[in-house]
């Protein structure tokens, strides 16, 4: 049991020291194009990730840092990515918006919102056509409920019964306009209309989206309905780094300590016995570890643009 | 040697390539119970099974995003849109996904995906049933495009289009569906990107593709009585398509014509207008002269699409156009 809550809790300093780090090295001006951070949506990732496997796959969003780190990515492939660098995991062609690590499973970030999700209906499709135990899941935000492959997709994995975990990160935020304003109905009202299964949980509280996703991936693996998974979190940083969030309420901000799934997830940690000194040797651990990521990645050397256009195809006949 | 439809041809394909490789699943609208809007799906439902032959909804964006991740994850799936308008609908997955996933990713994974699609007039179906979208996929750095003109290109391009690890378009057109030949006439495609001298000659180059071919080589045959001889190429892939070939020929014959049904603006044909202007400008003797539609949508009202399609006596005017 603490156990698992630390390993949940590693991978959760993990992703927000990592996107900190990140915030540093785009403002510092390491990082080339723009990132979107997740900080303050941990628990989804750390949560869910818990009741995958590696023969589990998913896709992510534009928003996928924590998706791809919770999922096994290497932290030193990762940060070299991000950082455009030639031995990235995408070789410094895909960068934040694109990591993908398909040994495991990670079928990529996208920059199209919704379109991780038909991505994610196809793995799932191919796992049940190999007759395997794997399921897929597909990580989107609430504001790719207004996007229409997302009815497709609800639709054709109620029709195929299909080992298909929708996840929706619902931060309240469609870039920068509040969903209210771009969303007429409720996931929960689209899941129920295609006969899927539904849970609505905190997900700012870690255990509990670990437990809903255990749920319902032994559901999934037993051949039960697709599941949509809605987790209600709070997007602290901007739509982009570097947005000034003008369009928001100031006070929305304010006291998100109280919600924050890293504090929440640690002060039941420090009830324990040793909880203080696990807690601390994490945040030991997890800082060096991005540290040699960070240096490893500086010294790595950029991409070779020949070798890029010769990715484009796998194999090609030139006239 | 027995005749075989073109349609049948692909039919015919599809059955060798799915019992090759149980890995190949189908997907597309009205391809299992009802067997294909063409019939090009006929008896594969009953064969390979549900599993395998599956019917989607009216769904095209989710169908082919869904053959992406199904790629990604170890299948190889063929799918059908019933007509290329329709490809509209997909286009975030073939474009933004599909053609770019391999490179995007730094090579770790390959889209192995056919899409299979109808395209051209003919059937006066109207502005939305059949257009020739082919330039805009060719336009896509990832993406492959097929356009076979015989039931033999047909079989054996499909075959090298499944083999290929690539996202391949596969590009039918409906007027082809019911023209007959021998699968295996000699010269064979063992893979894309090769085309295929149809005709030899010598005071012209006629490139083309599709059904526009027999377009071209019924007006090489009038050509033939004025005492011109025209070479015809058919390029069978427009992407990758074979430059070697095509400039090959006009360093011999130093005038080129290009013919296609799709819309002349825009068009396969000003691609290749323009690498033989830039490659080969001094092997010409004439201007290079492109038929294609007129700028407008497919009309529907049969005197109107008659005098849409380019015609063999378009492409003659054109052919003598670049000799006088």
């Amino acid at each position: 049991m603490k156990d698992r809550l630390l390993s949940m809790i590693e991978t959760m300093v993990l992703i927000r020291s990592t996107e900190n780090r990140l915030a540093k090295l785009f403002a510092d001006g390491e990082i080339p194009g723009f990132i979107h951070l997740s900080i303050g949506q941990e628990a989804v990732a750390a949560g869910v990730m818990s009741a995958l496997g590696p023969q589990d796959t998913i896709t992510t969003t534009h928003r996928g840092h924590g998706h791809v780190i919770a999922k096994g990515i290497g932290l030193d492939r990762f940060f070299r990515e991000v950082m455009g660098r030639a031995n990235g995991i995408c070789a410094g062609r895909g960068g934040s918006m694109h990591v993908a690590d398909m040994s495991v499973g990670v079928l990529g970030a996208n920059g199209i919102v919704g379109a991780g999700i038909p991505i994610a209906l196809g793995s799932a499709l191919a796992h049940k056509v190999r007759k395997t135990s794997a399921i897929a899941a597909t990580f989107f935000g609430d504001g790719a409920q207004a996007e229409g492959v997302l009815y497709e997709s609800l639709n054709l994995s109620s029709l195929w019964g299909l080992p298909l975990l929708f996840v929706c990160e619902n931060n309240g935020w469609s870039e920068f306009s509040p969903t209210s304003r771009q969303f007429a109905g409720t996931i929960e009202g689209l899941a129920r209309a295609f006969g899927l299964n539904y849970t609505r949980v905190d997900g700012n509280d870690v255990e509990a989206v670990a437990l809903e996703t255990e749920n319902a991936a032994m559901s999934l693996r037993a051949g039960g309905n697709p599941h949509v998974l809605e987790c209600m979190t709070v997007r602290v940083r901007g739509h982009f780094e570097g947005d000034p969030q003008k369009y928001r309420d100031p006070g929305e901000l304010a006291g998100l300590e109280a919600s924050d799934p890293i504090a929440r997830a640690a002060e039941k940690v420090r009830a324990l016995p040793k909880g203080d000194s696990d807690l601390r040797a994490i945040e030991e651990r997890v800082a060096s570890r991005i540290e040699d990521a960070v240096r490893n990645a500086r010294e790595d050397r950029l991409p070779d643009f020949r070798q890029a256009i010769g990715d484009v195809y796998t194999t090609r006949r030139e006239g | 040697m027995a005749e075989t439809r073109f349609g049948k041809a692909i039919n015919l394909a599809l059955v060798e390539c799915m019992e090759g490789d149980p890995s190949i699943i189908l997907l597309g609208e009205d391809i299992g119970q009802a067997e294909g809007s063409f019939k090009v799906t006929r008896g594969l439902l009953k064969k390979f099974g549900p599993e395998r032959v599956l019917d989607t909804p009216i769904s095209e964006a989710a169908i082919v995003g869904a053959a992406v991740g199904a790629a990604m994850s170890g299948l190889k799936p063929v799918v059908e849109i019933m007509f290329m308008d329709f490809i509209t609908l997909a286009m975030d997955a073939l474009v933004n996904q599909a053609s770019k996933a391999r490179f995007m990713f730094g090579g770790q994974c390959s889209v192995p995906i056919v899409v299979r699609t109808p395209h051209g007039g003919g059937l006066n179906a109207g502005p939305q049933h059949s257009q020739c979208l082919e330039a805009w996929l060719a336009h896509v750095p990832g993406l492959k495009v097929v356009c076979p003109s015989t039931p033999s290109d047909a079989y054996h391009l499909f075959k090298a289009s499944v083999a290929d690890p690539d996202p391949v378009i596969f590009v039918e057109n409906k007027a082809l569906y019911a023209v007959s030949g021998e699968l295996n006439p000699g010269e064979i495609p063992q893979d894309i990107g090769r085309a295929r001298t149809v005709r030899a000659g010598n005071d012209v180059t006629v490139v083309s593709y599709g059904a526009a071919v027999h377009t071209v080589l019924a007006a090489a045959q009038i050509l033939q009585l004025e005492g011109i001889s025209a070479e015809v190429i058919d390029l069978r892939s427009l992407q990758p398509w074979d430059e070697k070939t095509v400039f090959g020929s006009v360093a011999r014959t130093h005038r080129l014509v290009i013919v296609h049904e799709a819309v002349k603006s825009f068009g396969v044909g000003a691609e290749i207008a323009a690498r033989v202007a830039e490659d080969a400008f001094d092997e010409l003797d004439a201007p290079i002269v492109r038929i294609g539609a007129p700028f407008m949508p497919v009309p529907f009202g049969r005197s109107l699409e008659e005098q849409y399609i380019p015609a063999a006596a378009a492409v003659v005017a054109g052919v003598r156009k670049t000799l006088s």
